[in-house]
This record gives C-alpha cells, structure tokens and sequence, in this order.
C-alpha cells in the first residue's frame, strides 16, 4: 500500500490531482460549519452581483442568492451523487461480469446478449428513457447514469475475468477442492480488484459530469435544491448579460473532473504492472548508442562483434545483458551461439543491427563490423540500408513476427522494395520463386493467404523466404526452431543447410539446443550470463568441453536413445545480470571453483580456433590467448 | 495392480451453432483410446502440437468431461462432474509454473489449500505437512511467505509440485512440467520427481513432446497422432525400434549430435483439417508407405511383438 | 464479404428486437396510470380514452408489446400530444439536423483524434507528445456544454465572428455557408471530448503496436521508419482503434443533446427533453426506439469496416 502510493505520488500529475481533489472534498465537508449564507436564500434586489462584492464574494445568481454558499453546497451534491453512482454501477457491473466471465458458455451468453443490448443505446438515450419513465429528479438522475454505466463495467470486468478463469491457477484452485463461490472470492476477486479500481477511477469523472449534465437539462436536481449542472443550467439564460454565474460552477465542475482524471490516470499507472517497468515506451528506430571506451579495430572478417556491451537501464538499476562479447563470421560460415535464457545470446544478436528495443536497450560499448564498416552508432540510414538487404534475420515465433493483417506476397514484396527499385509485378514474380525456394507447396496460391492462414511450419519458411529475398550475406537466426514441433524442425533444418550450402552463406546461429547445433554449425560459441565462456569448432567443443559450465550443460541434457536414467543437474540458478559476482559468474555453481575464481576479470584464452574462459578447465587448451 | 485405467475415453468439442443448419459433427480432440498405467508405473505420453495430449491431461483429471468413456482409479470409475473427487487420487502439475500460481496469494495458502479443502487438516497439522512436504522438493521453508513472482522458474515448478504432493495422490499427471525451463534446470527437477516417485511410491502420467525427456523418465511410452494412440511400447524399445511410421518420422526427427541433417521421409508436413478429418489413417497423408487400404480403413491397434502395440495397416519390420 | 454484411444484418434483428424491448420494459416503469403518466397535461378524457384504445392497456403486457412492434414496423410511432402530430414525422425531421451536427462533429473527432494519438505515439515524450496529452486532458475535463457556452461568449459574443446559436439565420439564410457558419461552434464543442478520448486510445494502441515483434520484423527487413510507423504500425493500431470510433459515435451522439440545448439546435435531443418536460411520452419513445435503432445500423456499418482491414474476422 505504501510502495503504491509512492508510485503514484511520483505522478506529479497525479499528485497535483490529488491536492486539488482532497482540497475540493475538504471544503465540501465543512461546508455545514462554514460561516456561509443560506443557498436559497433569495434576494431579488441583489441579483446578479458581480464577483467580489460585498457580501458576495462570488456574486449572485438571478434570484439575488450567495453564489459561493451555492457552488460549495452544490458541489457537495455532485460529488456524492457522482461517486455513489460510480460505487452502484461498478458494483453491479463488476459482479455481473465476473459471473458471466468465470462460469462462461451459456450464463456468459445469455448476460453478455444483454449487456450488449444496453451498450447498443447511445448512452444518453437510456438515461433520458428512464428519467422520462421515472420523472425529473435527483435521484432518478443517479439511478440512470449508473444504470447506464453498469454494461461498461460488465463488459470490461467480463474481458479481464475469462482471462484469469483460463489461467492454470485457477484449474489448480479446484483440483485443490476449492468450490465455484471460493474460487471467485479468493482466486478471482483479488485478481480482478485492481482493474475494477482501475475502471472505477477513469470513470468517476466522467459519472460526476452526466449527473450534472442530466441536472443542466433540468432532468435532474429540481428547484431549490441545486448542483453544479441545475446551477450551470439556471445561469444559461443569463449567459451573455452576466457570464459569472456561469462561469464559477462550469469552471468547478472542470476542477473536480479533471482532477479526478489525473489521480485516476495515476493510479491506473501504478496498478498496471505492464506499465510499472516502464515497458511501453515505444522503442527506437535503432538500439541507443551510449559507449564509453576505445572503439576496437577493424578486421577483415565478414561481420565482426567486437567487445560489445549491452545493457538494459530500467530506473536506476542495469542489465547488463551483453558483458564484452565477440565473435566473427566468415563467409559461408554457420556459427552457433548457444545458452541458456538470460545468457544473452538474442541480445547480442538483436544488437547486430540495433535492433534491441530501446528503451531500455542501450549499447554501451564496444563494434559491430559489416565488412570493416562500424555499424554501431551508425547514422539511421546506413543501418536501414544494412538490414534485410546485406545483414538479415530469422525471428522465433513465426506467428507474431509476420504483420497479421499483410498479406504474405506484399510482406515479402516489400522485403525486395525497400532495397530495389522494382516493379510491383516483378516484386510479386520474384516473392513467387521465394516462396519455392523454401519448398512452399503451390507458391502461385500460397502468396496471396495471410500468416494466419498458414501453419507454424509454412510461417517459418516465409520467414526464411523473407531473410533470403536480397541474398543477404549473413543470415542471424534466432531461435528459429524452437516453437515449432520435431518433424516441422527438422525439415527447417534441413532447409536451412541446403540454403547455406547452395549460396554460401554466412549464419549466426541463436539456439538452446546442442542438438541442433551439434548438426548445423561448423563453430560453436556458449554463453553464461552475457559472456562467451567457450569457443571452438563444434565437434572439439561437444567432444571435449573445456569449460565446467559447457560440460555440465551438455550432461545435462538427455539424448534420444540413451535410455532410462538418472541425469546430472547443475545446482543452483543463474546470476542476475544487474548483479554479477565478481570473477566468473559460473563459480557459485562450480564444484571445481577455488578463491582465485571468485575474484578479478578472467580473460578468454586459447590457442588456435579453441578458447575457455576458465582458470580450470576441463580440457587444457594450453595457453596463450586468442589472437583476435 | 493397475493404477489407472483408460477405456474409450473420448472428447468431442462441439462447434458453435451457425445461423442457419445444425451444428458440424464436432471437434475431435480426442478420439476413443484406451490405456492403462500400473502402480508405481510411468507412463510417457508423447505427441506434437494438435495430438490432444492436453485434453487428455485434462479430462484425467476432471478439469475437462469426456464426451465417452470410463476413467478407473484403482479399480473404482471416478465421478467425471466432481474435482474434489478427482484432487486426493489424482493431481496435476501444470506446464507454466508461474501462471499455475495465484499471483496474489503467498506460496503458504497456495500449498495449503488442498490439505485444507480435501482433507480438512487443522492448522498445527498443516503446518507439519507443509514442513515435510517442502523439504522433500528442496525447498527452504522461508519462502513460504512469499508471493510466486519472486521465484524462478525451476523454484516455482517445485513449488507446483509441492501443491500436488500435499493432495498426497495416488497418481500425479505432469503435463510438460519442464517445457518452460532451462536445461540445467530441467534436469533438477525430473531428478526431483523421479525421487519422490521412489519414496512415495506414486505413478506418473508424464505428457511431453520432447523424445529424449520422455525415454529418459518412463517405463512405457504411448505415442499420440491427431488425437488417438498409434503406438504404445517400452521405452527401450519405441523409438530404437518403432512399428509405426509416425514413430520413427519422430524418432529420426529428433536432433541429434553426429547425425547427418537430412529431412527425413514424409511427404508433406501438414495435419489434416480437423473439421473435416479424411476417412482412413490420420497420417496416411504423409506416411510414405501409405497404400489405398490407408485411406480407407482406420487402423486398430494390435500387439505386434511382445508388449509393442501400433495402429497401422503396414508396420515396419523389426 | 457480402456473405459477412448479411449475416451482420441478421444478426442486427435481435439487437434491435431486443431495443424495443428494452424500450418498452423502462416505459412500463412508469408509476400510477400510464394513460395519464402519458398524456400529461394533455390528460383530458377523451384523450385518455384514445390512447387506452391505441395503446391496447387493457390487454396484458405481452400483447401490448406486440402491438406496439407490429405499428412501428408499419411506420407509425404514435401521435404526440403536445405537437399534434404523428411522432415519426417530427423525428424524422429533427433527427436530420442531428445527423448534420453529429456526423461532423464524428468525422472531426476521428481525424483529429487518431491523427493526434499518432503524432503523440511518434514523438513519445517529445514537445508535440506533451502538448497533446495536456490539450487532450484539458478536452475530456471539461463538461461539453460548458464548453460550448464559452465558445459563444468569446467567438460571438466578444470576437462576433460567428452567430450565437441556432441551424440558420432568422433572415436571409438558409444556404451552405450560412449552415457552416452556424455548424463550425457546436460541432467543434461536441467534438472535444471524442477527440481527446480518441487521441488517448490511439496513442496507446500506436504505442502497444510498436512492441510488438512484426515491428520488429519490417526493421529488420530495412523498411523505411515512416513507412513502419504509418504503414505497418497504423493499420495494425486501427484495428483496435476502430471499434472505439463506434463507441464514441455514441458518445457524439449523446453528447448532441447538450449541445443542441446550449446553441438552440433544431435536432432530437433536444425534442426529447422538451419531450420529457411535458411528459409527452410518445414522443420519447418513439425518438428514443428510433436513434437507437440508427446506432445499430451504424455500428453493423463499423463491423463491415473492421472486417475489411482484420482478414481473420470473416467466418
């Protein structure tokens, strides 16, 4: 509760909103006592006091009343009646939607057919129908903005409800016994109370205004009896000749709304975990550029990492994500990066290009080398020209990473056009032989389906279709496997190698799975915690690993045809990477880690193509270090 | 003695009624399939995506109905309506870790919920139970107090587990209990359960789509396509010397370090459309040994070979 | 396509069946006689005695129901008491000032509405992004018809740029110029509120978008940033930007009864205020059962429009 209203108090919005609002309600409480005058005192001869006056501080209406008494009594109606029809509408509501979210199939049919009858009617249509059925006045007034509101709530609260009622947690709750009344009260309520909270401060204004809007069209408060909107809506006639009397309840009302509009966008802000990390901020064009440090030299491989630091900054903590990593692709080369999640590794590869999202993505140091030419902190375009059409990637999960609402033709089209100037038919013919490239059955038909038309194996071709549309020379896939079933990866794979055979390109290669790589890559790099920790050509490094984190990781997975088993495990959990021990990460799970482990930076060495980052390895690499 | 027993258990999801017409025939998630699981047994189940090793899981245990069939724990039909009934035989250990935990509850009530609902313990013996049962998953007591997204996910999958063990069931399903984990971490917890198999002597129901999981933990392995059993067979021996074709496309799918990449026979990846399933042998379509007979007829499953059974027209030799 | 519209029309049917209904149910809340309730202060006997017999109330309630639906598929809505003359009629006139004043006021608020939310999403946290968020905030505080009051004290009333209220002028008007002229103050005033509730969702659904991966895929592909943005990222926001243009026709639509009450607009708000003052229930019905039933064509309008862009909508 406290770290809540921290939060929310770090709003300055929000905050502001919150002195206003509590100065506002203040005053209205103690209006009883304040030293005012009668509100319906009338007093002919006095009317239309200007502000200031005597006696008056803020005038008089048209009947010679006390126009201050009025707004602060009249405030203090709305105020009521606006929240007490917030708490009726949002208690209804919410209960409804719960119901009809948690049970579902024909309940939910059934109250959702309803609610969308209600919500069929322009709001105010309702609300006039039953202040005409039940007569003027304030209460009817209430009765119909919160009848009103009631589907809103329904239908929001319903959403948020089948969401929850799908969660595993839930199946659990009754497989523990729970019955259906428990599990709404304990698994869902509690679940649910922050949106319904949410939905109840962005809307309270809004109820405070239609209570006085019904009032201003003399639907609603009747004669003497006054709030905001009847004060407003008496003053209308005498707009043009004495604009203060409607001038100081409008403006109030104005106060009040807004007010509770900026608390209510506060707390929806602080409730909101999506928004508590700060993770809808959009991200950049390309990954910020923050080095410190010497910028290493150029080499003559194809494409060049080079010392590279990544970091995410999140507040005042960072990630580092990317501690100093390089490697190098030549061309024709499959290079496999491999790790565990957290390791890295995507980073890295995202890094290539910018493509990290940021914020919070910054690169903090170190070079990425296209052919000698430095890319990081590159202007916009010379990156934009790199991507897709020399540097080109394949993302996991073929369902999000195509636009669902493209066509696959037009996606691959542009993948073509924004490097070529071609003709759309050409773009299409040229999209077509992509599609069959990849081994797409029927590409002629096949262009024009949308991605969801299509399964995750035919996705992922389009994918790689889309990678090859320009004959990149580096192809970075990451993860490109993993979401799909065995017999769809293994044909994937297979493509994937007769590509890089026939074309000779050049693949940094993203994966968790030693399988995989053991298949497909000529090099191997493993990573732990954001540092390479071992290199090496795939064979020696599967064969003989040399660092203890490598060996283990590699006992630790089973492997077809090895049958039943106990398989050794690695203890513990991996280091967070805003707070990496000293010396090498891997040490608290070492059992071969000594004192010198845990102290120092431990550098990367080998001889020839092999290299550990190990003062104990497994294998001896015997050696110097590594001359790149 | 058998723990479990599963006679035509089927699921048919019906389609939603369009405007005009009747319903469709439905969707068959689950075709009429029968299997048994012994004491002290565990039983793999393997299948890729759309082979409804899920809806099974669920039906087990009685988060789903079946549309058809019968489930026997020890020898007595379960009541399908009642899960309460379903929580002290049989429990359930969820893929997602995280999303099996209520965020908003500490990991005490989440643990103590079924001792309370399903066996109504007072506080000082839950208490007690909740200590045994976290120092059998390795866990330090001190979390108890704590709420789930302060765990990672190997902390929290023992966490799933500890819910289940304190249900204290005769039979406990794990529907990918480590498709969300690392590997280092993965092998921590099938070591964990294959530890408290042993001490408490229970019987798993272990659903994965990973082959090399799934040989390493099971007795015997049954090998799920579109919704109904094609093989089921020792573990030793399934995949080194499958009957079915699909067992074998699995089998020489599999990754595997030193084997050339080669993609291996099938004519086409896709499965068929399961609102409108061809007549004959679901794979039929890209089984390589497919004949007219295929496409015609469904196969039954028959013993082919010692304890091997296989629903196919023309098996593979030995 | 044509398939999808059909059955969204069919599927319109009990929508509005069930308006009627609903319609109906609120107006049988009516306390006392409803023939007097009804009438008002046009309650002489004969009347009484007509609308008994019109409206069947001696027959039980379903039947009445039944009635009531088979004379207005017929077009006939009922005769109001205080105009003396068949309610569709003067709905029907009323309700075309409305549309001119709502429809502009929804063409206004959409396009200032996503064009803004778009240019906040862009330049997040820029100068542009914090004077739209601040004038939005503004804009959906302030209560319309305070709004529109103002407008009439500084653009007519101080600056005298445009008429102080009503369709036409009284003498002399009558023509298109002299129809904006009158229309420019009250649309934008019932605009405001839209146009900020608009802006706000669009910047958010812009900002949801561009995280997503198929973002980072046209990146990644080279495709040009304004393309991304106004291309990739805008078609997939309109998705969820749409639907809430249907809501807030609503919401323009509602707010129009302020708004014709503050500038003396001749539209059916405020006929059915006056409806509701003299208690010419009829009136209120029929205006009610009407407009209501235009929303839902209007909204089947919107679905069509979602389907057209969202290719996994059609089944």
């Amino acid at each position: 509760m406290i770290a809540f209203l921290k939060l929310l108090f770090r709003n300055r919005l929000a905050a502001a909103g919150a002195l206003v609002l509590t100065a506002i309600v203040l005053v209205v409480l103690l209006t009883p006592v304040l030293p005012l005058q009668n509100p319906d005192a009338t007093a002919t001869a006095d009317r239309f006091q200007k502000p200031f006056s005597q006696g008056h501080l803020l005038g008089t209406d048209h009947l010679g009343r006390d126009l201050l008494s009025r707004l602060l009594h009249g405030t203090r109606l709305s105020l009521a009646v606006g929240v007490a029809a917030a708490l009726i509408a949002a208690t209804i509501g919410s209960a409804i939607g719960i119901v009809a979210g948690y049970f579902g199939g024909r309940i939910d049919n059934v109250i959702m057919r309803g609610v969308d009858m209600l919500m069929a009617f322009p709001y105010i249509l309702l609300a006039l129908a039953i202040v005409a059925a039940l007569g003027p006045g304030l209460m009817n007034a209430l009765i119909a903005v919160a009848a009103v509101n009631v589907p809103f709530f329904a239908r929001n609260i319903r959403g948020v409800t089948v969401g929850l009622a799908g969660r595993e947690f839930i199946d659990a709750a009754r497989l523990a016994g729970m019955g259906h009344s428990r599990i709404i009260l304990t698994e869902l309520l509690p679940n649910v109370l922050p949106v319904i909270i949410i939905a109840m401060s962005t809307t309270v204004g809004w109820m405070i205004l239609e209570t006085a809007g019904l009032s201003f069209l003399g639907l609603g408060s009747q004669p003497p009896q006054a709030d905001l909107g009847s004060m407003l809506g008496e003053a209308r006639s005498a707009l043009i000749s004495h604009p203060h009397t409607s001038v100081v309840p409008g403006l109030m009302i104005f106060l009040i709304v807004m007010s509770i509009n900026l608390l209510g966008d506060g707390v929806r802000d602080a409730l909101d975990p999506r928004l508590k990390s700060g993770a809808l901020s959009r991200p950049r064009a390309t990954t910020l550029v923050d080095r410190k440090g010497d910028i290493p030299e150029r080499t003559d491989d194809l494409l060049a990492i080079q010392e590279l630091e990544t970091e995410f900054r999140v507040g005042r903590r960072t990630y580092r994500a990317v501690g100093g990593v390089t490697l190098s692709v030549r061309p024709g080369e499959c290079l496999g990066v491999i790790g565990e999640s957290g390791s890295g590794k995507s980073v890295t590869a995202l890094s290539v290009m910018g493509l990290v999202a940021s914020p919070p993505g910054v690169i903090a140091g170190g070079a990425v080398r296209f052919q000698g030419e430095d890319l990081v902190g590159a202007p916009y375009e010379t990156l934009r020209q790199k991507r897709g059409d020399r540097v080109a990637y394949i993302f996991q999960d073929p369902l999000s990473t195509l636009h669902p609402l493209y066509r696959v033709g037009r996606q691959l089209a542009e993948a073509i056009q924004s490097h070529h100037r071609i003709s759309d038919r050409q773009a299409r013919d040229r999209a077509i032989g992509l599609l069959r490239d990849v081994r797409i059955p029927n590409p002629e038909s096949r262009i024009d389906n949308y991605p969801h038309e299509m399964s995750g194996g035919m996705r992922q071709r389009v994918g790689i279709a889309m990678a090859l549309a320009n004959e990149p020379d580096v192809i970075i896939a990451d993860e490109p496997t993993t979401a799909l079933d065995v017999t769809v990866q293994a044909q994937i794979l297979s493509l994937l190698q007769d590509l890089r055979r026939d074309r000779g390109l050049a693949i940094i290669f993203i994966t968790h799975d030693f399988g995989v790589v053991g298949q497909l890559c000529d090099r191997l790099a493993v990573m732990y915690a954001g540092r390479i920790v071992e290199e090496g050509p795939t064979d020696d490094v599967l064969e003989s690993p040399a660092h203890p984190y490598t060996a283990r990781l590699i006992a630790c997975v089973p492997e077809l045809g090895g049958g039943r088993r106990e398989l050794a495990a690695i203890p513990g959990l991996p280091p967070v990477v805003d707070d990496l021990p000293p010396g090498c990460a891997f040490a608290p799970r070492c059992d071969k880690a000594q004192a010198a482990c845990r102290q120092g930076v431990i550098p990367l060495e080998g001889q020839d193509t092999r290299a550990v980052r190990c003062l104990y390895p497994e294998t001896d690499l015997s050696g110097k270090e590594v001359a790149r | 003695m058998t723990a479990l027993k599963v006679e035509n258990l089927a699921k048919t999801f019906a389609l939603k009624k369009p405007l005009f017409g009747a319903a469709g025939p439905g969707v068959r998630a689950v075709r009429p399939m029968s299997f048994s699981v012994e004491t002290g047994e565990t039983l793999g189940v393997v299948g890729e995506s759309g082979c409804g090793k899920s809806t099974l899981a669920r039906m087990l245990v009685g988060l789903l109905e079946p549309s058809e069939g019968v489930i026997e724990i020890e020898g007595r039909a379960l009541d399908t309506a009642d899960p309460a009934a379903f929580g002290r035989l049989i429990q359930y250990v969820f893929q997602d870790p995280q999303s099996s935990l209520n965020p908003r509850k500490t990991i005490r009530q989440v643990v103590e919920s079924p001792l309370r609902r399903l066996y109504r313990m007072s506080a000082s013996d839950r208490e007690k139970r909740i200590g045994e049962i976290f120092a059998s998953v390795n866990l330090r007591e001190d979390f108890l107090d704590r709420y789930p997204h302060e765990f990672s996910g190997g902390q929290a999958q023992r966490i799933g587990i500890a819910r289940a063990l304190a249900a204290d069931p005769r039979i406990i399903i794990l529907d990918e209990p480590v498709s969300a984990l690392d590997v280092s971490v993965q092998a921590q917890v099938l070591n964990l359960l294959a530890d408290l198999k042993a001490q408490f002597g229970l019987t798993y129901l272990f659903i994965t789509h990973d082959l090399a999981v799934v040989e390493a933990v099971s007795d015997r392995i049954v090998v799920l396509y579109f919704g109904a059993v094609v093989e089921i067979g020792k573990a030793e021996k399934i995949f080194s010397a499958p009957r079915h074709p699909y067992t074998r496309l699995l089998a020489e799918s599999a990754p595997k370090v030193g084997r050339a990449l080669e993609a291996p026979e099938q004519k086409d990846t896709e499965l068929p459309d399961p609102l409108n399933p061809p007549p004959g042998c679901a794979f039929a379509g890209r089984c390589p040994r497919a004949t007219a007979l295929c496409r015609e007829k469904d196969p039954p499953l028959e013993q082919m070979g010692e304890d091997q059974f296989a629903a196919c027209h023309h098996p593979l030799d030995t | 396509m044509g398939g999808y519209i059909l059955k969204r029309l069919i599927s319109a049917v009990p929508v509005l069946l069930g308006i009627t209904i609903i319609v109906f149910l609120i107006m049988s809340l009516i306390p006392g006689d409803p023939a007097t309730a009804i009438l008002g202060s046009y309650a002489t006997p004969e009347n009484v005695e007509k609308i008994n017999r019109d409206l069947g109330l001696d027959k039980p309630m379903v039947q009445r129901y039944f009635i009531w639906l088979g004379n207005m598929l017929q077009g006939d809505f009922g005769r109001s008491y205080s105009l003396n003359r068949p309610v569709i009629n003067e709905v029907l006139e009323r309700f075309n000032a409305t549309l001119i004043l709502a429809g502009t006021s929804f063409v206004l608020c959409s396009v200032m509405g996503v064009l803004a939310g778009v240019v906040s999403a862009a330049r997040q946290y820029g100068l542009a992004d914090k004077a739209i968020t601040f004038t939005v905030l503004i804009g959906i505080s302030v209560p319309s018809f305070f709004l529109g009051m103002m407008m009439i004290l500084l653009f007519a009333v101080n600056l005298k740029w445009l008429p102080v209220s009503g369709m036409y002028a009284i003498y002399g008007g009558g023509d298109l110029p002299d129809l904006v002229s009158h229309l420019i103050m009250p649309a934008l005033a019932l605009s405001a509120v839209a146009t900020g509730v608009i802006a706000r969702l669009s910047r958010s659904a812009m900002l949801e978008v561009l995280r997503q991966d198929y973002i980072r895929t046209a990146r990644a592909k080279g495709v040009p940033e304004r393309r991304v943005v106004m291309g990739h990222a805008l078609r997939a926001a309109m998705v969820s930007i749409i639907p809430v243009l249907g809501i807030q026709a609503g919401f323009v639509l509602s707010g129009s009864v302020y708004i014709e009450i503050v500038f003396q607009w001749p539209g059916v708000g405020r006929m059915l205020v006056d409806a509701i003052l003299t208690r010419d229930l009829l009136l209120v019905q029929g205006g009610v059962v009407f407009v209501a039933a235009c929303y839902v064509i209007f909204n089947i309008m919107v679905d069509v429009a979602q389907s057209l862009l969202d290719p996994r909508i059609k089944t």
